[in-house]
């Protein structure tokens, strides 16, 4: 491939996603002074029997990428014709692969919430799936955690423990635990089980001891030196780097794959992560994004507490799906919680039959109106669940000292406590099935309003075709590419959600609003309880209108200034526009009564018009 | 993507079943190929590592760790004994001497000067594989186990719970549409293999494992009466290791559904023979759906027709069922297969087909909401 020093250079870029089911390519040119979207395609995934190539898969995707643009990008050999030169080939190829079921990990720490609960966030954060996480204070008893790491069977394992210079003994006794249980690696036994050690850098020797025989130790920097401060980087670049030489090269086709690509391939999620975060650090925003999926569910975040440095997180919800999942949403989330969102009555034992049904035949769709709302009140709880898990994942560092002053001392903050606000959130971005396909845009804004209770004024987007995984991989090679691309094309801007936080007392004004839209000022009041939609469409160049508003909260409730403060802001339309949702926060369905419950959703599903009329 | 379908279960009178028996470790394979086994012959075991037991016995003897192996009475690799002292720290005295006894039988796996924890092994648990169907052992994987081979007629189901078991077939419901309710399952069933019709009652469940019946075959099986049975709630559909003294393989899905004709009528042709059922279902990447195998005895040929009949997509005439609301369960033939998307009741755009019900009516069903049934 060709090798760009300056990566203006770089006019046409395909990139791929082989995921377990199907391999999606995309093709970016650099045209009119912007890189846009242009063509995609996709294609079966042919990692399994009988093809056992993926590259087949990458090349019949690419295949209709050609018959799509006209643009030739193959050789007659089946190889990408680099650089590009007029009509023919392609400046770069980039890839993320999730298919054989993804990066598989175990992680082990000395105390769960401590030096485990980092290292958990490594191994999330670099988009592997978590399959256990064994501590020395995990409750099992030590011949339970030494059978649980020989069932398991993971890709690699990351062992931390310990701050550095402290005490050795617990990590080379978890060390002593995984050498006991002898793993074997997932995929063929022709290799030793990949371990990367990143504990107290005091105990390295011994743990080289214990284990440098029976695995293939890789030792990097402590990702919790000191308890106050997490370094995850050397981890996470390890993970990725085990990945490609292990992983990737046991699956079918991958070592071909490898050698066209111009970047490191890169696990699926993990590249989602990175282009949100390179998102919310160019704009210097709070950005929340969710991807759906039928099996998990990915939140992932970056928050910037204090006002600092953005710190990122990623939970992998791994059984809140909504197809081989979806049986668990109904039960974790149980009947009631998921029936307050509907409004009509439904028979339960026929329902439970019907979720039941979608889980053992996984691909089928809602054809009826009442089945689609009932399939996304389930959506709503598995994303509201999936909430719930990455607010308590997402945390200050657990067991730092904090020095209080007697003003703390009223606040409720500790050691521990969520960072994720989602009051000073700016941007929530959902992805997945459920959500990118829904029939109306405006299905997907109320879906991800009543899962997540956006707080004060916050953007919605969701992703069209999820390009997020080939954009996040681009930033390693064109960032301003995989930016332009990602808001202009990547994101459908769904609106904005202007919603204020106070109790909702029945029938009572909220707030005041003025919007200055380009059809003419709307103003009035906002009541309790209500629901109301603004059209603010997009621009010609596909990033949204914008439009300056003034918000004059009532005394009880905050927009983000505090409690009746009046809040004047450049606010962002899209393909649904301006929701404002007077329903209060924390927003609570159950405390109406059934009748004033079924009265307001058929309220605010017709004043949004998420539904034909006269079909809920 | 064209085949935006789903391939329909497998229901044969005659095919090749082939079973990899494998050990989860290396071990033994007892029997050779060309030899014919039942399903509860054993033919391969081995012995999985003992659990492993950490003692700390620097803690215990009130030791630093480095000073262990002074102490220690058993080296690594030596065999003990629960309650045998492992270790002895000397007093000035005799009788301030204090000891550390072993807490199982096993062997020392290893002495740690670092922590001062010693890991004691217990005893190698035994593994056997047996057979699990009646036929021909075909090839050996030396040290890890075997295929076996029999010509059977077999029906894949789509959920099941329970494990690998078998039993005379029995028939206990007059047709495909009868439910399998409590009063259906006598004391003669003990041991056997009892297919019913649309659903098997949570009553007839439990009278079942009673009674001792070792496999129930049936339409449907309501959600209701699977979590009440089974104590908690199926989240994903992962099973096959339930222990509830009966293995269960639903054919059409959740809620009361006929048994495909096909299917009821092929389970009725083989009544009195030796069926093997296996509950197993996993839907996630590597399907594995339940199963039910009858070895057709004496018939190691098959007709290549048979073998090479696939099913090559959907087409006019098509005999399909539905599996999702609003038209659940029923069956009915292709009519029509009209290439652009269209826009169902839910304004979500699908490809289609028309299809003609056995009773008359008529639909417009999305692709991805069949089933294919084999002719």
């Amino acid at each position: 491939m060709a090798k760009f020093d300056n990566p203006d250079d770089i006019k046409i870029i395909v990139a791929t996603d082989c995921g377990s089911t199907t391999t999606k390519a995309i093709l970016i040119e650099f045209t009119n002074g912007e890189y846009r979207l242009t063509t995609r395609g996709e294609a079966p995934t042919t990692v399994e029997a009988p093809f056992e190539d993926v590259t087949m898969g990458v090349l019949n995707a690419v295949g209709e990428l050609e018959e799509l643009s006209g643009r030739k990008l193959l050789d007659e050999n089946g190889r990408f014709i680099s650089p590009a030169n007029g009509n023919i080939g392609t400046d770069v190829y980039i890839s993320t692969s999730s298919a054989g079921g993804g990066l598989q990990m175990m992680v082990a720490g000395v105390v769960r919430s401590m030096t485990a609960e980092s290292a958990e966030r490594a191994a999330l954060g670099a988009g592997a799936i978590v399959m256990d996480v064994i501590a020395s204070n995990d409750k099992r008893l030590p011949h339970q955690q030494i059978e649980r790491i020989r069932q398991l069977r993971p890709d690699m394992i990351l062992l931390s423990g310990g701050i550095d210079g402290g005490t050795t003994t617990h990590v080379v006794e978890i060390a002593e635990l995984i050498s006991a249980a002898d793993p074997r690696p997932r995929l063929g036994s022709s290799y030793k089980l990949p371990v990367i050690y990143a504990g107290n850098k005091d105990a390295t020797e011994n743990v080289k001891t214990t284990l440098g025989d029976k695995v293939d130790l890789k030792v990097v920097d402590n990702l919790r030196p000191v308890l106050e401060r997490e370094n995850l980087g050397p981890a996470r670049e390890e993970i990725h780097e085990q990945f490609m030489e292990h992983v990737m090269a046991q699956a079918p086709g991958y070592k071909k794959l490898m050698s066209w690509a111009d970047a490191p391939i890169m696990p699926t999620p993990g590249a989602v992560g990175l282009i949100i975060q390179t998102i919310a650090d160019q704009y210097g925003i709070e950005a929340l994004g969710v991807d759906i999926g039928g099996a998990t569910t990915d939140v992932f975040s970056v928050f910037r507490p204090g006002g600092k440095e953005g710190v990122f997180n990623r939970t992998v919800s791994a059984n809140l799906g909504m197809s081989y999942s979806i049986s668990n949403v109904f039960a974790e989330a149980t009947l009631p919680k998921v029936m307050r969102w509907v409004p009509f009555k439904m028979d339960e034992r026929d329902l439970r039959n019907r979720v039941k049904n979608k889980m053992i035949r996984p691909t089928t769709i809602p054809q009826s109106m009442e089945e689609l709302i009932f399939e996304q009140a389930i959506a709503k709880e598995a994303l509201r669940l999936a909430h719930i898990q990455h607010k308590n994942f997402a945390t200050v560092l657990k067991g730092v000292q904090q020095q209080r002053t007697i003003a703390d001392a009223f606040e409720q903050s500790s050691s521990g406590a969520t960072i994720v606000n989602m009051m000073t959130l700016d941007m929530l971005i959902g992805s997945g099935g459920v959500l990118s396909h829904a029939p109306r845009r405006q299905q997907s804004a109320l879906m991800m309003i009543d899962a997540f209770s956006p707080e004060g004024i916050t953007r919605l987007a969701v992703d069209s075709i999820f390009m997020m995984p080939q954009l996040g991989v681009l930033t390693e090679v064109q960032p301003k590419a995989a930016t332009e691309v990602f808001e202009k094309d990547c994101l459908i801007h769904l609106g904005t959600c202007i919603a204020p936080v106070g109790e909702s007392k029945k029938g009572g004004p909220v707030m005041k609003y003025t919007i200055e839209l380009p059809t003419g000022t709307v103003s009035g009041t906002l009541n309790s309880l209500e629901m109301k939609k603004f059209e603010l469409g997009i621009q010609e160049n596909g990033l949204p209108q914008t439009a300056k508003a003034i918000f004059e909260p009532e005394k009880n409730f905050d927009l983000g200034s505090g409690k009746g403060a009046k809040v004047t802001k450049e606010i962002h339309g899209g393909v649904v526009g301006i929701i404002l949702d007077g329903r209060g926060r924390p927003f609570d369905l159950s405390t109406l009564s059934e009748d004033a419950r079924v009265t307001h959703l058929k309220e605010w599903m017709t004043e949004l018009n998420i539904y034909p009329e006269g079909k809920f | 993507m064209g085949h935006a379908y789903t391939p329909g279960l497998k229901v044969t009178d005659k095919m090749l079943v082939r079973k990899h028996r494998i050990l989860p470790l290396k071990g033994d394979v007892i029997v050779k190929v060309g030899d014919s086994v039942n399903p509860d012959d054993v033919v391969a075991r081995t012995h999985l590592p003992g659990n492993v037991v950490p003692l700390n016995v620097a803690n215990k003897l009130g030791l630093p760790p480095e000073d262990l192996t002074e102490v220690m009475l058993k080296k690594e690799g030596d065999e003990i004994k629960e309650g045998e002292a492992i270790a002895l720290k000397k007093g000035i005295f005799k009788f301030l001497n204090s000891t550390c006894p072993a807490t199982i039988d096993g062997t020392l796996e290893s002495i740690s000067t670092v922590t001062g924890q010693v890991l004691q092994r217990g005893e190698p648990i035994p593994v056997e594989v047996k057979a699990y169907i009646r036929g021909k052992i075909t090839e050996v994987i030396e040290n890890e186990g075997v295929v076996v081979d029999t010509y059977a007629s077999f029906v894949q189901g789509i959920f099941g719970i329970g494990g690998e078991t078998s039993g005379e077939l029995i028939i206990a419901t007059p047709d495909n549409k009868t439910i399998l309710s409590d009063d259906l399952i006598k004391d003669e069933m003990k041991g056997k293999i009892v297919v019913g019709g649309s659903l098997v009652t949570a009553d007839a469940l439990k009278k079942a494992i009673k009674v001792g019946v070792k496999g129930i075959v049936v339409g449907g099986f309501d959600d209701k009466d699977l979590r009440d049975f089974l104590g908690y709630d199926i989240g994903v559909a992962i099973t096959g290791s339930e222990d509830i003294g009966v293995s269960l393989v639903v054919t059409e899905g959740f809620g009361t559904i006929d048994m495909a004709h096909k299917t009821f009528d092929l389970l009725s042709s083989n009544i009195g023979k030796q069926a093997c059922i296996n509950g197993a279902t996993q839907i996630r990447a590597g399907v594995i759906r339940p199963e039910v195998v009858i070895p057709i005895v004496g018939e190691e040929t098959i007709n290549p027709a048979d073998a090479e009949r696939e099913i090559l997509g959907l087409d006019i005439g098509s005999p399909i069922r539905v599996i999702r609301h609003p038209y659940f369960g029923k069956l009915g033939k292709v009519t029509g297969l009209p290439s652009p998307l269209h826009v169902l009741e839910s304004e979500s755009k699908a490809r289609i087909l028309e299809v003609a019900f056995d009773d008359g009516e008529k639909a417009i069903v999305p692709r991805a909401n069949v089933e294919m049934i084999e002719s």
